[in-house]
């Protein structure tokens, strides 16, 4: 994997003396909360509910066991042994002091990581498949393009101020799991006549405001494509509003001056920048791919099809949470970190060090972290599945629910976020065990609930086939539901299902859906989102609000 | 005629720890709601809020907050003010872990 610098190493370093000092001035007092809050913000720090909260970049969700390790030590030293995952890829650390803050900074500088453009209206932390170089469909690995994307975006001096936040993502499969539609750039890698190019998707993005990204260009060449995204980030710079941060946005720049004038804008800014790079780009891209180079992938199978035969647990474990593989002797693993009644996304310490070490010793030192926010071992030779899901039973991590109802991506709301208008982390807990309690969910299939505790939508719930929005109405509580949105190659925004429910009434009315979702599908091939599509919103609607149905009766 | 006041508690984050602080009767910050001061008038209220804003080497983030006379102290009225004087609902992290009493050092 990518291998940090010199460059990027006294970079970190310098980066992390100036916050130092930046943060010993607003302790002391010479720097006010006012002067502080857009330095902090620029190197991860927010303060949230009831404490400060770090997050730092994983870009393109790739870690090796050394970080990870790393992550661990950090979270035992500095906060409360526990780690976050995000949506984002990033891992948050909840419970930071301020003077513990630039020593966590040096401690990930010392494994090249950090907190940079992870806030503030610059680029973010770009994000990528999470089975990028693994997945037995993909095209290309979309990592050493995610890689010098954030070479490029890095402290790029005319993209430190854009008019607000900017999020790109990478896919090199056509099944799409980084939701590139959902970006203010996607780019979905596409081989034309040989050519490797991608097709470019701008101006989607979910909050107050959620949009699908409109294709920019079906296809442009590899050679062509570091100038054509740095035209679309110029005009977008120029073009985008500052006047209101609600329409800040590039979805809203699309949406107000129509895809072809942004093209035409595109098109003619092109050139320069063409020129500009005058190839520069792909002579760093190809040292970057030999970065990315798969591992010498070892032959054979072992004992794994004996213990897939005789082993039920263990044949579910391999049937729910593994995927192709490119090489048909290994498997892509995803942990899911969502045991019932576990907080998604949160790893223990102690898991994260048993995560590293079986990267270490089965699979290739390679982890992701994936938006669904959970852990991935992308190259794990099927020979050691049994071996690795052992060692994961004991540590908690066994749970074979990946892609269920139980696999619920949900933000921190207001068990944490300051922006939170309801909490998200117990609904998800409470759905979580219900379904575990019925023992229903591998009967209902695959199956994605999002959650979101404020119209930022961090919890991706616009795109969840059932999707959950809490608010605050008049001082309680209150849980929109949204339903048929999916995040994958065809995405679609899910529409609201009527008025909102109460916080106890949410578990309840899941159920509801979910039954009445068994009872009229066509058969168990069918999944929620397909019998949403042939039969509409009406038969789910009627499920979530029966007394309504009676009332019309 | 005006509208009646909600009485309010001044509020805000500690500097150092991040930490969640009320304003006391004796004008010192104090961890517990219970023993926050209930400012009952508006005018009372903005000189309150005005001096905690320049006292940035202590505090982040001062905001009035609307809370009511228990029988202990002050209550918080809204959802996110109840969860502030406590922590998450998820662990039992935060001021449900370290407890009421201990006054925080600023
Ligand atoms: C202190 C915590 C957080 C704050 C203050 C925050 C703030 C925001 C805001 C203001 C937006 C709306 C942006 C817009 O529409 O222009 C947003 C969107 C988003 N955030 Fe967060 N967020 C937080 C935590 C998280 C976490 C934990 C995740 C991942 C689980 C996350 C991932 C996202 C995503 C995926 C979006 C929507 C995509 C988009 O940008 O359109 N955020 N966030
Ligand atoms: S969706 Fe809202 S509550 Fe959830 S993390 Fe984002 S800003 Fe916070």
């Amino acid at each position: 994997m990518y291998a940090y610098s010199d460059f990027d190493r006294d970079f970190l370093a310098e980066r992390n003396a100036q916050f130092r000092a930046q943060v010993e001035r607003r302790i002391d007092g010479s720097l006010t909360e006012d002067e502080f809050k857009p330095l902090r913000l620029m190197n991860g720090l927010y303060l949230q509910l009831h404490a400060y909260m770090l997050r730092v970049a994983i870009p393109y969700g790739t870690l090796n066991a050394g970080q990870m390790r790393q992550l661990a030590m950090i979270a035992d030293r500095w906060d409360k042994g526990y780690g976050h995952f995000t949506t984002r890829q990033n891992i948050q650390y909840n419970w930071p002091e301020l003077r513990d803050v630039p020593d966590m900074l040096d401690a990930l500088g010392e494994v090249g990581m950090h907190a940079i453009q992870t806030s503030g209206n610059t680029i973010r932390n770009v994000t990528a498949d999470h089975f990028a170089g693994a997945a037995a469909e993909e095209v290309a690995d979309p990592r050493p393009i995610a890689e010098l994307i954030r070479q490029w975006s890095t402290d790029h001096p005319e993209f430190q101020f854009l008019g607000r936040k900017f999020k790109i993502a990478v896919t090199g499969s056509d099944q799409d799991r980084a939701v590139t539609a959902a970006h203010d750039i996607g780019l979905r890698l596409v081989e034309r006549d040989g050519q490797l190019g991608a097709t470019v998707l701008v101006g989607g993005g979910l909050g107050r405001t959620p949009m699908i990204g409109k294709t920019l260009n079906e296809f442009v060449g590899l050679d062509d494509l570091f100038p054509y995204l740095e035209a679309i980030v110029a005009v977008y710079n120029l073009l985008g509003r500052r006047d209101n941060k609600y329409k800040a946005r590039i979805k809203i720049t699309v949406h107000e001056n129509g895809i072809e004038e942004i093209r035409r804008r595109v098109d003619a800014e092109f050139p320069a920048r063409k020129a500009a790079f005058n190839g520069a780009d792909m002579a760093l891209l190809e040292e970057i791919e030999a970065d990315f180079a798969a591992p010498a992938f070892e032959e054979g199978q072992g004992a794994f099809p004996t213990h897939y035969q005789h082993d039920p647990v263990f044949r579910s474990f391999v049937d729910t949470n593994t995927s192709a593989h490119r090489h048909p002797d290994y498997a892509i693993l995803t942990v899911s970190t969502k045991a019932h009644g576990a907080t998604p996304g949160d790893a223990t310490s102690d898991q994260m060090r048993v995560l590293a070490d079986i990267a270490a010793q089965y699979a290739h030192d390679e982890l992701r972290i994936s938006h669904e926010q959970n852990v991935i071992l992308p190259h794990l030779p099927k020979r050691h599945l049994p071996a690795v899901h052992a060692a994961l039973a004991e540590a908690g991590l066994a749970t074979a629910n990946v892609g269920l109802i139980s696999d619920i991506i949900a933000c921190p709301g207001m068990d944490y976020c300051a922006l939170a208008t309801a909490r998200s982390i117990p609904v998800a807990q409470e759905i979580a065990q219900r379904f575990e309690a019925l023992k229903l969910e591998h009967e209902v299939g695959p199956l994605k609930i999002k959650i979101s505790g404020c119209i930022n939508a961090c919890g991706h719930h616009h795109v969840g086939h059932i999707g959950i929005l809490g608010l605050d109405r008049a001082g309680v509580e209150n849980y929109q539901i949204t339903l048929g949105g999916d995040g994958g190659p065809d995405a679609v925004i899910g529409e609201r299902a009527g008025p909102g429910l109460a916080y106890d009434e949410v578990t309840d009315a899941i159920e509801r859906l979910v039954r009445a979702y068994l009872d009229i599908r066509q058969d168990a091939s069918e999944t929620f989102l397909e019998t949403y599509r042939r039969l509409g919103s009406a038969p789910f609607k009627a499920a979530l609000y029966p007394e309504e149905k009676a009332n019309a009766a | 005629m005006a509208r009646a006041f909600t009485p309010k508690v001044l509020t805000a984050n500690a500097l150092l720890e991040g930490d969640v602080v009320y304003l006391d009767a004796q004008g010192h910050w104090t961890r517990d709601h219970l023993k926050a001061t209930l400012i009952e008038d508006e005018a009372t209220a903005d000189i309150r809020l005005l001096e905690a804003q320049a006292q940035g080497h202590e505090i982040v983030g001062a905001y009035l907050a609307d809370a009511k006379a228990g029988p202990d102290g002050p209550e918080p009225i809204h959802f996110r003010e109840a969860f502030r004087t406590r922590g998450p609902s998820n662990y039992a992290h935060g001021k449900q872990a370290a407890g009421p009493d201990e006054e925080l050092q600023l």
